[in-house]
């Protein structure tokens, strides 16, 4: 498995990682297993993603329309408004495209995204996400649990959080021309939230690849959280020692911690989390605390103060 | 002194104003208003309020500047327009977005900051759209009804703010709505600079201008008339 690693120096350019024939001989590849419609989303269609199964945790609320989802977008990247991320996501170029993960363990190195996704059963995940902003959406997921591709890279008792990092690229990200964030983008989970199996990696929705404005290729996807937890387009993966920093929380440290579990009791200082507009009904519903998934992770943070971490 | 327009320009005027209301409608009607088209329409409706309020208080600045005594006859439907979309604004959250829960406003108000600043810019303009009438013009009398009206100096900076409170990241469109308005609220104090240290001088009767304001209104309300 680990076979697969290219070993490259980590200065170079991450769009030039993997290089041009070998990128040329994996489309072959693909091609015949059918498994991955690999050209940039944004120039060709999605192709429908084969091989899903039905992965444990779906809901079973009626999922958003797939228009609402990839065209109400957060990834201020490839633009600040809602809409820019769709009308921008031809300038994302999601192939070649290669995946750091490194720190705090015994087989750290540099990975072709769809050699790093091989390996792994894609599995359908019908989730809620809850936006900080108050809205939410049900979206059906295809990705495979992080716990699974962190375990092939040996992590060490040294790696107590993971920190990851979205791509570095303002000729193809014209959002990070401005200075909205910190860039590159960053967020982090400690290590048992990242180990849990609800948290997974998407590299589609709807059953075809990620759009470029839903996080493509690869994103995080932890459903008990805030939105902006679930980091996109990652080119780094990194198991640290210490709580990382992360982009929103940077950026205002009083509004978004480093937790940032759905909690409707406690409020964004600037409006209220009590309530959820879910995307395409009138009535706004009352937000459920870690976004109805407390049974299977409330247990993680027993004990703590939900006021303080918030 | 040129006389008002032949063309019915405030007919004209006024459907161009209501535009923007339809465009809303039209696009509600067509569905493209995006995924989420209550916070689409709630926006939309506020930014027109700002757009309208910083026309209105840029005509008399214009209308000094360049000469154009005729901007004045538009100056009430203006600012009367900035009050529709900011009545639809308000609206639009009681209604399409709270849907009337009026603990959960109730709350807001109190809790949040942007909705405090902006109900309190709202609150401002009802006073000046309820005296926009010629009768209450001149039961108030010219100087006090200026000196009320002076109150969209406080009102516009503060729907500004709500705006800028609001927004998570990028600070472009509120600082813009923002530096237009300083921008003419600093040209008005300039302006008004030499009379204010008059002890005597309201701005109405007393000031060295030709033409006093109240008059010029007259004028146009006169030409209403004509027709």
């Amino acid at each position: 498995m680990m076979g697969m690693l290219i070993r490259q120096g980590s200065d170079i350019r991450s769009a030039e990682i993997t290089p041009r024939r070998l990128y040329l001989d994996r489309r072959a590849f693909l091609a015949g297993m059918a498994a991955v419609a690999a050209l940039a989303p944004g120039l060709a269609e999605a192709a429908p993603l084969a091989g899903v199964v039905a992965g444990p945790f779906s809901t079973d609320e009626q999922p958003t329309s797939k228009e609402s989802a990839t065209s109400y977008n957060n990834f201020f990247e490839l633009g600040p408004d809602k809409e820019d991320p769709k009308r921008n996501a031809g300038l994302l170029r999601t192939r070649p495209w290669a995946v750091t993960v490194d720190g705090a363990c015994a087989r750290p190195g540099t990975v072709a995204v769809d050699d790093l996704i091989r390996p792994h059963r894609l599995e359908e995940r019908i989730y809620r996400l809850r936006c900080v902003e108050g809205w939410s959406m049900v979206i059906p997921w295809v990705g495979f649990p992080l716990a699974d591709l962190l375990r092939r890279f040996e992590p060490t008792s040294a790696a107590k959080f993971v920190a990851f990092a979205t791509l570095y690229a303002p000729d193809m990200m014209p959002g990070q021309r401005l200075p909205l964030l910190k860039w590159p983008y960053a967020e982090g989970l400690r290590i048992d939230e990242a180990m849990h199996p609800l948290t997974i990696l998407a590299v589609g929705m709807y059953g075809e690849d990620l759009p470029a404005q839903d996080g493509a290729p690869l994103r995080l996807v932890v459903p008990w959280k805030y939105g902006f937890k679930s980091i996109k387009s990652i080119v780094r993966i990194s198991l640290v020692e210490r709580q990382p920093p992360t982009a929103w929380n940077l950026r205002a440290p009083d509004e978004y911690g480093f937790y940032a579990n759905v909690n409707p009791a406690v409020d964004h200082p600037r409006w209220s989390q009590a309530k959820e507009r879910r995307i395409g009904e009138f009535f706004r519903r009352p937000t459920l605390p870690f976004n109805g998934y407390g049974d299977q992770v409330a247990g993680l943070y027993a004990g703590m103060d939900l006021r303080r971490f918030f | 002194m040129p006389r008002c327009p032949r063309i019915p320009w405030k007919p004209v005027i006024f459907v161009l104003c209501l535009l923007p209301l339809a465009m809303l409608a039209h696009q509600a009607a067509m569905g493209g208003l995006g995924a989420n088209p209550i916070e689409k329409v709630t926006r939309s409706l506020g930014e027109w309020a700002l757009r309208f309020l910083a026309i209105g208080l840029a005509m008399t600045p214009l209308r000094r500047a360049q000469g154009w005594v005729w901007l004045a006859q538009f100056r009430r439907m203006i600012g009367l327009y900035a009050f529709f979309y900011a009545c639809l604004h308000v609206a639009s959250y009681v209604v399409l977005d709270q849907f009337f829960d009026w603990p959960a406003i109730g709350k807001d108000l109190v809790k949040r900051p942007y909705i405090t600043v902006g109900m309190a810019a709202f609150l401002l303009l009802v006073p000046l759209a309820v005296t926009s009438t010629k009768g209450m013009i001149r039961r108030l009398g010219g100087s006090r009804w200026r000196r009320l009206h002076r109150l969209v100096y406080l009102a516009a900076p503060l729907g500004a703010v709500h705006f800028l409170m609001l927004v998570k990241a990028d600070l472009r469109d509120p600082l813009f709505y923002g530096v237009v308005l300083a921008l003419l609220l600093g040209h008005r104090l300039l302006s008004a600079a030499p009379t204010l240290f008059r002890p005597t001088a309201g701005r109405g009767r007393m000031t060295n201008r030709r033409k006093p304001e109240l008059p010029a209104l007259a004028d146009c309300r006169g030409s209403e008339i004509d027709r």
